[in-house]
């Protein structure tokens, strides 16, 4: 499905500033797979989104969509085949413009925007009763300027647009991070749901580790650019946040154990 | 007073004529979120074009749509700028402009030159009433075709790009195309609003459009405050913008009357675009500042309180 090989890629090259985000990394996702991502700051896990979804180009490795090369393809262009939801709830919606136009705007994605109209009238039941499965009461407010909604609403509605049209890979940069516990627990359901019904491939980050080992059959671990602990199966559901610590501890050699332990728990 | 009100047909024309070079910048700055200085030059480019293609006998519609093209062409110079070499919208609106200026004096081959055949758009007294009607109905076909245009998918995937260029690129938008496109149509209805100004005026000259953003701003200014109470359809706003040209030209022909320095105007008119875009961000600030300061007190006097309950 989603093989990546030998991924890297290094942000200010030669300068003082030079930072290694993605160092080899090699990842290969079957059909189906719901992946949580895992790892302190600064381990590349955004980077790693952002290389798969073309915000820039990597250094060396390929990366590799149902058979299909993206390297070298442009950002709008990928975008035909990924849905993304980020961590900013601003980020995925267009404030100035109407619940329906955005969905309407997501429904295209992938396809040629010609002079037909924006939106026809019968796309409205299909919206109305999607946003209906959210349970956000935001079925009757179809006409509303997303500006007016909250955080959680907005990364709710961003989530149905990165769905809307199936995706072959749903990429989630921490998309509940920025939302008070509650709000991110209800878009964190909506989240599973939505990528159980569509048995959407999925890689989502998160910096909760309950929630990681909760959701998705498979759980990866990064740290500087590279994968240190995948597991999947039976395995990925037996585990616990002590058995999860253990197994970062291992993989960095304990060293920097303490402070990444305050940064992960 | 008496001469304010014979001069009102003038202003009605000349804001309807400029009306149509705020509905372009109003493309840009508005739904693109860009602000674009071409068309200080695109719209002396549009008269130039108009007049000089006239006066060589071509057909008056034909002229018209040449100086549109030639506004386009300016326009996607700016946009591939801004685009392709990675400059600041700003800048690449500057550079064109300047561009422009030498292009415009070479278009027409000096720095005027008089229109010499009678056109439908006039300032014959005689003949304004038809002016106006020409240029009442060539806005309303423009606003028309503009709000039917930004409807279509293509018209509503450049309304995303202005509006958030992350989510457009996530949707697959291309928001590059989008902006040079938006910025080709913008600045050819600013020369097409140019060409009308050189018929309107008799004459193209290379300095006719210094100064026309900050007119196509205070339209949109004054416009926006006009109809943003009531609604925000867009065809209305782009109607509401048209008018605020034509309160524009008559303020302007009101402080005429008064017997003002006419070398003052450029001032004046800066100061009351800067009115109206600097006003709502005080009033913002006025009054978070005021509610900081009484969230502040409130929590002082509980905290008294919890002084002297301890």
């Amino acid at each position: 499905m989603l093989e990546i090989k030998n991924l890297s890629k290094t942000f200010n090259a030669g300068t003082v500033n030079a930072k290694t985000a993605l160092d080899g990394l090699s990842l290969t996702l079957n059909d189906g797979d719901f992946v949580t991502v895992i790892g302190g700051n600064g381990a590349g896990k955004s980077t790693l989104l952002n290389a798969i979804a073309g915000v820039f180009q990597p250094d060396t490795g390929d990366i590799i969509l149902d058979g299909v090369r993206l390297n070298g393809v442009p950002e709008h262009k990928r975008a035909k085949y990924l849905g993304r939801v980020f961590q900013d709830p601003m980020m995925g919606t267009a404030a100035n413009m109407q619940i329906d136009e955005n969905l309407a705007l997501a429904k295209r994605r992938g396809a040629l925007r010609g002079l037909r109209w924006g939106i026809n009238p019968s796309e409205h039941a299909e919206y109305r009763k999607l946003l209906l499965t959210l349970d956000l009461g935001l079925e009757d407010r179809l006409t509303s300027k997303v500006g007016l909604l909250s955080g959680g609403q907005r990364q709710a509605v961003t989530l149905l647009m990165a769905t809307l049209k199936q995706p072959k890979l749903l990429l989630l940069d921490e998309h509940t991070a920025a939302l008070d516990p509650k709000t991110a627990a209800k878009v964190l359901d909506i989240t599973e749901k939505i990528v159980s019904e569509n048995k959407l491939t999925t890689l989502m980050i998160t910096h909760n580790m309950r929630d990681a080992i909760r959701y998705g059959n498979r759980l990866i671990m990064m740290r500087e650019g590279k994968v240190v602990v995948d597991v999947s199966g039976e395995a990925k559901q037996k585990l616990t946040v002590e058995a999860l610590l253990e197994l970062f501890t291992k993989a960095s050699g304990g060293d920097e154990f303490l402070s990444d332990r305050a940064i992960l728990s | 007073m008496e001469a304010f009100f014979n001069g009102l047909p003038y202003a009605v024309a000349q804001g309807l004529i400029w009306g149509i070079m705020a509905i372009g910048v109003f493309i840009t700055y508005k739904v693109l979120d860009v602000a674009d200085l071409t068309v200080d030059g695109s719209i002396a480019t549009g008269g130039a074009v108009f007049v000089v293609t006239c006066n060589a006998g071509m057909n008056v519609a034909l002229c018209m749509l040449l100086a549109f093209a030639a506004g386009c062409i300016a326009g996607t110079v700016t946009g591939l700028i801004h685009t392709v070499c990675g400059i600041q919208p700003i800048l690449a609106g500057i550079l064109t402009q300047l561009m422009l200026w030498s292009l415009n004096y070479k278009i027409m081959d000096r720095a005027n030159t008089a229109l010499m055949k009678d056109t439908f758009i006039t300032m014959n007294i005689d003949l304004l009433g038809y002016t106006i009607t020409w240029a009442l109905l060539i806005c309303i076909g423009i606003v028309l075709l503009l709000y039917l245009f930004f409807g279509t998918e293509f018209g509503c995937a450049i309304r995303a790009t202005g509006d958030n260029e992350h989510m457009s690129r996530a949707q697959g938008i291309n928001v590059n195309f989008n902006k040079v496109f938006g910025l080709m149509l913008s600045n050819g209805l600013v020369a097409f609003s140019g060409a009308m100004l050189a018929q309107y005026q008799g004459a193209a000259d290379i300095k006719m459009g210094s100064g026309a953003i900050v007119i196509g701003l205070a339209s949109i200014v004054i416009g926006t405050s006009l109809v943003s109470k009531l609604t925000r359809n867009f065809a209305i706003t782009l109607i509401g913008t048209v008018v605020g040209a034509v309160i524009y030209f008559s303020i302007y022909q009101f402080v005429v009357n008064l017997d003002f320095s006419t070398e003052l105007l450029k001032m004046l008119s800066a100061i009351v675009v800067l009115i109206f875009l600097a006003v709502p961000n005080l009033k913002k600030k006025y009054f978070s500042v005021k509610r900081s300061k009484k969230v502040a007190a409130e929590a002082s006097v509980a905290e008294k309180g919890g002084e002297e309950n301890a």
